[in-house]
């Protein structure tokens, strides 16, 4: 099943929660919607689902609109960030709701109902627990339980909103896994709303991040880390060095001191540096075009991370990422050298 | 929605716009005239002053008997709490005349009050009594949640600071109450303004000294002088919709001064 | 504070106050709710069994307290099935949706409530009254509503109206709405959410509301009294029977019957009280 979204606007008084949103999910795709709070990927999801409605735009599934059809006809999986299980039911009556509300003509018979639901109790693993309410499950049981509720009606589209949001870490890590496992398995196509950068790239197929109602870029985690199309992209996803610069003559200056990099065209005028931490190459003093001394270091894991307080009229610190068999002092003075980089412009 | 909205309209809306549409038979003169003559002028201040010092009574009975409930365990606690809720269940009637038994001149309480020449029952101290019974539930209710989820740190910073308990209940405790207290007296006293049925049995109805306006509005209607009965009706319609709309400011201000947790 | 350190030290205790103001405290409370509350309930059950218990049987036995039983069990049914559908609707509209004047629609729901008793009579009685709107229509079409069943059911409802809505509201309130669109989600239809999500979950406040609702149905006085009519053996609920045997110093029959009304009340009091346990039970966030 294909989604396409076009000119979608969704205005929440003053606030325009969507602001004309174009987004196309091809058949199969596990697609994550990525921004911080109030970037509109709620919203989005839930106008999918029909549980919103847009003010304009269009929605369709397979060129089909699907506006024209509320919630209950649009065989879409909702995944509630809060799994919004029934908790008056059982476990097993959770899950099986989805298939006693059909009407009766196309209602399976109890039988088929209780094979039904037995197969995804045991698709999630969870089957032991078909008898327990839901206020006896654990996060990541509600979680799983929330998602063969959801898988019950057979979707054509899966939605889910925030899904690992309110659980602990640990958790978190094996339910991502786990769900990128099911959905290899199931081929459903799907969406799943997070503000976890981590969570996005390392479960989704394609990243779409949004900013203020807007989509921001379109692409494969790879992509969206490292050729971020817009600053809030760099911003947002991988931590990064901005230093404000001015392009004139061609060179970058930084307090008016050129660097050593290429304007790549870019346009004369202020402008934002953005690097990320690890793509700062450090030497000895003298030989790149940033000069700044050591305060302090930190190791763990692979990297050590300095606080640098670069020479020069802004007094910035900046915290750059090393390899561990490089020797850093707090009190030496090194030389910095961006490897990778972009420019965009300064506003905001 | 529609179906809610006309239902609302039918049994709420139409009823009350009738009575301010028959107030517009009477002129101006004549509404007055009714409203200031010496019988209704008395049976309002009647009903207005004794709630009044009933809610007085309650506001400050209503803090102790809450303080009681919630600060400290004693035998019976549950139960005394349980209690608190019959004013509000009993049916007027029979508090009407269970309070009117009790107070006779040889009734359990008014023997013993009669040997000391205070005289209850048919009396306005009657009607005072009765208002106190039925507004009970109101200040108590409003203020022990308040109490209830007030958090103890507070309590702990005012000791540590060094203040003593007077002063940490006195200055830190009660202040944090003074929306609920309010809120539970504007209740009661509004109850009460409007209570018939417990009120006119102990009262001994006589008019311009024992007659609260709510009866008046009874016999007005008894002797088919519907104008009459409009026109006080109005006036105390008016002034409940005063407590009401003070009772809503005060919560809100109460929530915009202090922000639920 | 520990046990241990309270024994110690209990003069420095910063959580109390000294054991005698304690002491006063609680004997006051005490006192005051014994003698406004406690006594006067006494007196009733006392008063209905000064003459005997077989007294007590035959007054109950008369046909005009039996007819008044009868019209106060018809006027609650009426009124408290009507105020259930309503209210729950009311409840509904206002817990699930935004949409302008809600503000006014609550404040309407509350109005019964801080309306005197007597107004609500008397409202009814200006519009159905020989001089009301309708009345010289009703007469016309010979249709009673005043001084007979019908008006004293009106008033009912109107009195009893908040006390389902009211307590339905801040519970459904808290519930939001993801499981009514979970269960649309998956494709219920709005009855099929209502009866099989939504219902469910308010079941326990929805009869506290209901148990509120007869309690006050049935005890109702001032307005009813307004708009009854006082026909013996026809528009006599209990509460009015009550006052005419009281007025008639037939005190051990007016007594019997106020002690049915206070028995519902005990009972209704009693159910109250294990109910708001099970809300608060359930009250216990599920899903943290």
């Amino acid at each position: 099943m294909t989604i396409e979204v076009r000119n979608l606007t969704k205005k929440f008084g003053d606030f325009a929660a969507l602001d004309n949103v174009d987004l196309r999910v091809a058949d199969g795709e596990l697609l994550a919607l990525l921004g911080p709070s109030g970037s509109g990927k709620t919203t989005l999801l839930r106008i999918i689902a029909g549980l919103d409605w847009p003010d304009s735009g269009e929605v369709s599934f397979d060129g089909e609109n699907a506006l024209s059809r509320g919630a209950g006809e649009r065989h879409v999986g909702f995944v509630f960030q809060h799994y919004a299980l029934f908790r008056h039911m059982t476990v097993f009556e959770n899950v099986a709701f989805g298939l006693r509300v059909q009407p009766r003509a196309v209602r399976k018979d109890e039988a088929a109902i209780r094979a039904r639901v037995k197969e995804l109790l045991d698709l999630v693993q969870l089957d032991w627990l078909s008898d327990r309410y839901p206020s006896q499950l654990s996060g990541g049981q509600r979680q799983r339980i929330a998602l063969a509720r959801a898988l019950a009606i057979e979707p054509r589209i899966l939605l889910l909103d925030e899904p690992f949001g309110a659980l602990d870490a640990k958790v978190r890590k094996e339910l991502r896994q786990w769900l990128r496992t099911l959905h290899s398995e199931i081929h459903v196509t799907s969406i799943f709303v997070t503000h976890d950068q981590e969570e996005a790239l390392e479960v989704a197929n394609r990243v779409v991040v949004m900013d203020k109602g807007r989509i921001e870029q379109v692409g494969t985690p790879g992509d969206v880390y490292d050729n971020p199309a817009t600053a809030f992209v760099h911003g947002f996803i991988g931590e990064s060095i901005v230093l404000p610069v001015e392009v004139r003559d061609g060179a970058v200056r930084l307090d008016g001191k050129a660097l050593n990099i290429a304007a790549n065209g870019y346009a004369p005028g202020a402008a934002k540096l953005f690097i990320r931490r690890h793509d700062m190459q450090i030497g000895p003093a003298g030989s790149g075009s940033l000069e700044g001394s050591v305060k302090h270091v930190r190791s763990f894991g692979p990297i050590q991370r300095a606080e640098i307080a670069l020479r020069g009229e802004g007094k910035t610190v900046i915290e750059i990422d090393a390899p561990r068999d490089r020797e850093l002092q707090p009190g030496d003075t090194v030389s910095l050298q961006p490897r990778r980089y972009r420019l965009f412009a300064a506003q905001d | 929605m529609g179906l809610t909205l006309t239902w609302l309209s039918v049994i709420i809306l139409i009823p009350l716009a009738g009575l301010f549409l028959k107030t517009f038979d009477l002129s101006l003169e004549q509404f007055w005239g009714i409203v200031t003559s010496r019988r209704t002028l008395n049976a309002l201040k009647i009903s207005f002053g004794l709630s009044f010092a009933a809610a007085c009574v309650n506001l400050v009975m209503g803090m102790i008997v809450v303080w009681a409930l919630v600060r400290y365990k004693f035998p019976g606690r549950r139960l005394f709490d349980a209690i608190v809720d019959i004013p509000f269940a009993l049916p007027t009637a029979v508090a009407g005349v269970a309070l009117t038994q009790l107070f006779a001149q040889k009734g359990w309480l008014g023997a013993p009050l009669a040997e000391l020449g205070i005289k209850v029952a048919f009396t306005p101290i009657g009607i005072f009594i009765a208002m106190v019974f039925i507004g009970i539930p109101f200040v108590v209710r409003t203020v022990q949640p308040v109490l209830q989820d007030l958090d103890v740190e507070i309590e702990e910073a005012a000791a540590s600071l060094g203040a003593g308990r007077w002063h940490t209940v006195f200055r830190v405790i009660l202040p944090s109450l003074v929306p609920a207290l309010l809120t539970g007296f504007a209740l009661a006293f509004a109850r009460a303004v409007g209570e018939y049925g417990s009120v006119i049995f102990i009262a001994g109805n006589l008019p311009n000294v024992s007659e609260i306006a709510p009866l008046l509005i009874v016999i007005r209607l008894s002797e088919f002088r519907y104008a009459d009965a409009t026109a006080i009706a109005v006036v105390m319609l008016m002034a409940s919709f005063l407590i009401i709309f003070a009772v809503n400011r005060l919560q809100r201000w109460a929530q915009t001064r202090m922000p639920a947790q | 504070m520990s046990e241990q350190a309270l024994s110690h030290q209990p003069r420095d205790d910063v959580h109390t106050e000294p054991g005698a103001i304690r002491f006063v405290i609680v004997a006051l409370a005490v006192l005051f709710l014994l003698v406004f509350v406690v006594l006067p309930l006494v007196v009733v059950f006392a008063s209905a069994f000064s003459r005997g218990i077989s007294a007590y049987f035959t007054a109950l036995g008369q046909p005009e307290a039996l007819a008044a039983i009868k019209l106060t069990l018809l006027i609650a049914a009426i009124s408290v099935s009507l105020n259930l559908v309503f209210g729950v609707i009311a409840a509904w509209a206002i817990a699930k949706f935004d949409f302008a004047g809600k503000t006014f629609l609550i404040s309407l729901i509350d109005l019964p409530f801080s309306v005197s008793p007597v107004i609500s009579g008397l409202v009814f009685v200006l519009l159905f009254g020989a001089q009301g709107f309708f009345g010289p229509w009703l007469q016309a079409h010979d249709v009673r509503i005043l001084f007979a069943v019908p008006g004293i059911a009106l008033a009912t409802i109107f009195v009893t109206f908040p006390f389902v809505a009211r307590a339905l509201i801040p519970l459904m309130q808290e519930q939001g709405t993801q499981e009514e669109e979970a269960a649309i989600s998956l494709g219920a239809s709005g009855l099929q959410t209502f009866f099989r999500v939504t219902l469910p979950n308010i079941k326990w406040g929805l009869l506290y509301g209901v148990l509120l609702c007869n309690a006050r149905a049935m005890g109702e006085f001032g307005a009813v009294s307004v708009v009854s009519g006082h026909i013996r053996g026809e528009t006599n609920t209990m509460p009015l029977l009550v006052e005419i045997l009281y007025n008639e110093y037939q005190f051990v029959a007016s007594f019997a019957i106020a002690s049915l009304l206070a028995m519902l009340a005990l009972i209704t009091l009693l159910a109250k009280t294990i109910l708001e346990r099970r809300l608060d039970e359930r009250q216990v966030p599920s899903d943290h």
